[in-house]
């Protein structure tokens, strides 16, 4: 078969299945998403653009029938297309970094990561439908994908509009070097 | 006597949606269901579901049942019977039914069973204690009733039903102690996994309940670990306090109708259990008797939504109320399933269905 | 306090306040809410004892199905209370083995 192994077949049938690579056997395990995970999926806005300022990560690593997100986008940047098990592919160029994304998806998976948001900080949007509501100016303890404490972050921005339909979306500024890492608050 | 021309059986998504797919099309059509009101188990759900816009997604189950129910009041045609039970099913096309402590005899020229699943238990030492309830016995007390199960669960479980109850939970104020499931791997969707691990609770796959403990109810649960034969490994036991233990093990069909009726069934664990043999287009082995939703294989409710209306569907059809396009109507249901169907997390039921034989080896 | 006072998501919406008896005692509930969910914010768990070992036995399914909350209610015993709805000065009774049927004419003759 071409020099092929039986594992090289494995992995294409992982790949073509599951949508991402190997390492996702410890994300199936753990349900913890890694940033290795991440930057395989086509949701991925790139480290470059990440740099850049405010744009949508997409989390969404498992094909799975699911295609809200791709209406949610006013600007086009978001597309699964057919069939519906496609993962959602990101057109960094084109996202805005809006967030109207963020309530759309059922799976709560899409995040807004402004990087450069000042010298020392980077924000972080996220979907919260907890008690108590967070308030902006509040200090919180923020959490990464694991719900483990990573530090402390300021709530920006709280918003809750009908069209969200009770899924808040919360801003916190955190040390940029947890831009990465931090996806949600403890209260 | 009375007399419909459809009866469909069970007010879930998949009978709602055959009642008004019919409906629609001029049928004269009776639901039958056992609660207050329509609903099934949609009536619990707080999450925005998935699927495309064709099955509602993005909206709430809560919502999407009360956009079914409201639509069902509002139907000429459609009569809702409440607080009813479909006792049996005859050769005759009789139903016996229960309704408001009286016994109703319905003539119904098609009929449509979509009574959904019940949950499976799992067997440990004190497995019976007060404090062990089933996913949607947690689902019901809390989401329905307004009533927290207890402070400290233990969920067993990572497919869907035991991820999303276990945020549910967390919404209610409840602290979930951890998950546990028996599989190396989580069931259901990741990015459900990834919504609780983000709140905090723990997921221990390979792990499975050893016993709970207390006295008059449960003071708390020993899991262990399991290897790769599914064996327990002595040693690996980790205690937790919890007041609940919340099993999320599985559904299977709740085809006693279809037994006492007469339906060829088979058994296809990949389905849930036994499920009825049927039609391409969901007709049994008893011609003019129709399956919808989780009956007829356990999947999820968007799916249950769109059997339900190919159901409806085609029994209207089959008393003449056919759309002018019915084969393309037809072939665009069955382009949603087999889309909803799709990737890995659609294997199992993929497989199941093979299992049936094409097309699902009835009449 | 297990009644849940705020959600994110849901908002509950309750009958009136009603008095009922549980094993003679008086508790309260809301009208036309399962007996076992009044009971279950009471803090009663307890339902029945079972009919070969004498375990204590709560509910299970919550929606009817699987017998597990079988209770005596009003005098008449295999009650499913999951299901049964909360009515002013119900008088709910422990059901303890398999349900007695000659209990409803000694309830009757009350």
């Amino acid at each position: 078969m071409m020099g092929w192994q039986v594992s090289d077949l494995i992995y294409i049938f992982l790949r073509v299945e599951w949508g991402i690579k190997m390492s996702e056997s410890e994300l199936l395990a753990t349900g913890i998403v890694t940033w290795e995970d991440l930057k395989q999926a086509p949701g991925f806005p790139g480290e470059k653009r990440l740099k850049e300022g405010p744009v949508a990560v997409l989390e969404c690593l498992q094909p799975i029938p699911c295609n809200p997100c791709e209406e949610a986008c006013p600007y086009g940047a978001i597309s699964v297309g057919e069939p519906i098990t496609n993962l959602p592919r990101l057109a960094e160029d084109k996202c805005r970094g809006c967030g109207l994304c963020i309530p759309a998806c059922p799976g709560q998976a899409i995040f807004v990561v402004d990087a450069p948001h000042s010298d020392t900080e980077a924000t972080v949007s996220f979907p919260y439908e907890f008690l108590p509501a967070p308030q902006p100016g509040q200090k919180a303890t923020v959490v990464n994908r694991a719900g483990e404490a990573v530090g402390e972050g300021t709530v920006t921005k709280v918003l809750n509009p009908p069209k969200y339909d009770r899924t808040r979306v919360v801003t916190v500024a955190v040390p940029r070097e947890l831009a990465g890492e931090v996806r949600g608050i403890a209260l | 006597m009375k007399q419909t021309g459809i009866a469909v059986i069970g007010g879930g998504p998949a009978g709602l949606s055959a009642a008004l797919e019919a409906a629609r099309l001029g049928a004269r059509v009776t639901l039958i269901d056992s609660e207050d009101r329509p609903g099934g188990q949609l009536v619990k759900q707080t999450h925005k579901f998935f699927g495309s816009r064709k099955q509602q997604a993005g909206v709430r189950g809560i919502d999407i049942a009360a956009r079914l129910a409201r639509e069902a009041v509002s139907l000429p045609g459609l009569e809702v019977w409440s607080r009813a039970t479909v006792l049996g099913y005859y050769d005759d096309r009789v139903l016996a039914v229960e309704r408001g402590g009286e016994f109703v005899k319905l003539r119904a020229e098609r009929a449509i069973v979509a009574t959904g699943a019940s949950e499976k238990v799992l067997a440990f030492p004190n497995n019976d204690l007060p404090g062990v309830y089933g996913a949607g016995a947690v689902q019901t007390l809390m989401n329905l009733h307004g009533v927290k199960p207890g402070k400290n669960v233990l969920m067993v479980g990572a497919g869907n039903i035991g991820l999303i109850v276990s945020y549910q939970l967390r919404q209610a104020g409840v602290n979930v102690k951890a998950i546990v499931e028996a599989a190396p791997r989580i069931g259901g969707y990741l990015v459900h996994a990834a919504k609780v691990r983000r709140a905090g609770i723990r997921i221990y796959t390979g792990h499975t309940v050893k016993r709970a403990y207390g006295r008059d109810g449960v003071e708390g649960a020993v899991i262990w670990r399991l290897d790769r034969n599914w064996e327990p490994v002595p040693g690996t036991e980790k205690d937790f306090e919890v007041d609940v233990i919340c099993l999320a093990v599985g559904l299977s069909p709740l085809a006693d109708l279809l037994w006492q009726a007469g339906c060829r069934m088979r058994y296809i664990p990949e389905l849930g259990g036994h499920v009825p043999e049927r039609g391409r287009d969901l007709e049994t082995s008893i011609p003019g008797l129709y399956v919808a939703g989780d009956v007829a294989g356990v999947e999820e409710a968007s799916s249950a939504m769109v059997e339900g209306r190919l159901a409806g569907l085609m029994a209207a059809a089959g008393l003449g109320y056919a759309p002018a396009d019915l084969v393309a109507v037809k072939e665009e249901l069955h382009n949603q399933l087999a889309a909803l169907r799709s990737g890995p997390t659609g294997v199992k039921i993929r497989q199941g269905l093979a299992q049936l034989g094409e097309p699902y080896n009835a009449n | 306090m297990l009644r849940i006072q705020e959600h994110p998501i849901l908002r509950f919406q309750k009958g009136r306040p009603v008095r009922f008896y549980f094993d003679g005692k008086e508790l309260e509930g809301y009208e036309g809410e399962p007996i076992a969910a009044a009971l279950h914010a009471a803090g009663v768990k307890v339902l029945r004892e079972s009919a070969r070992f004498y375990r204590p036995r709560g509910f299970y399914c919550a929606i009817g199905n699987c017998s597990s909350c079988l209770m005596i209610v009003d005098g008449e015993p295999n009650v499913r209370v999951c299901t049964e709805k909360l009515r002013e000065g119900v008088r709910v009774q422990t059901q303890r083995g398999k349900g007695d049927l000659r209990q409803i004419k000694a309830g009757e003759g009350n």
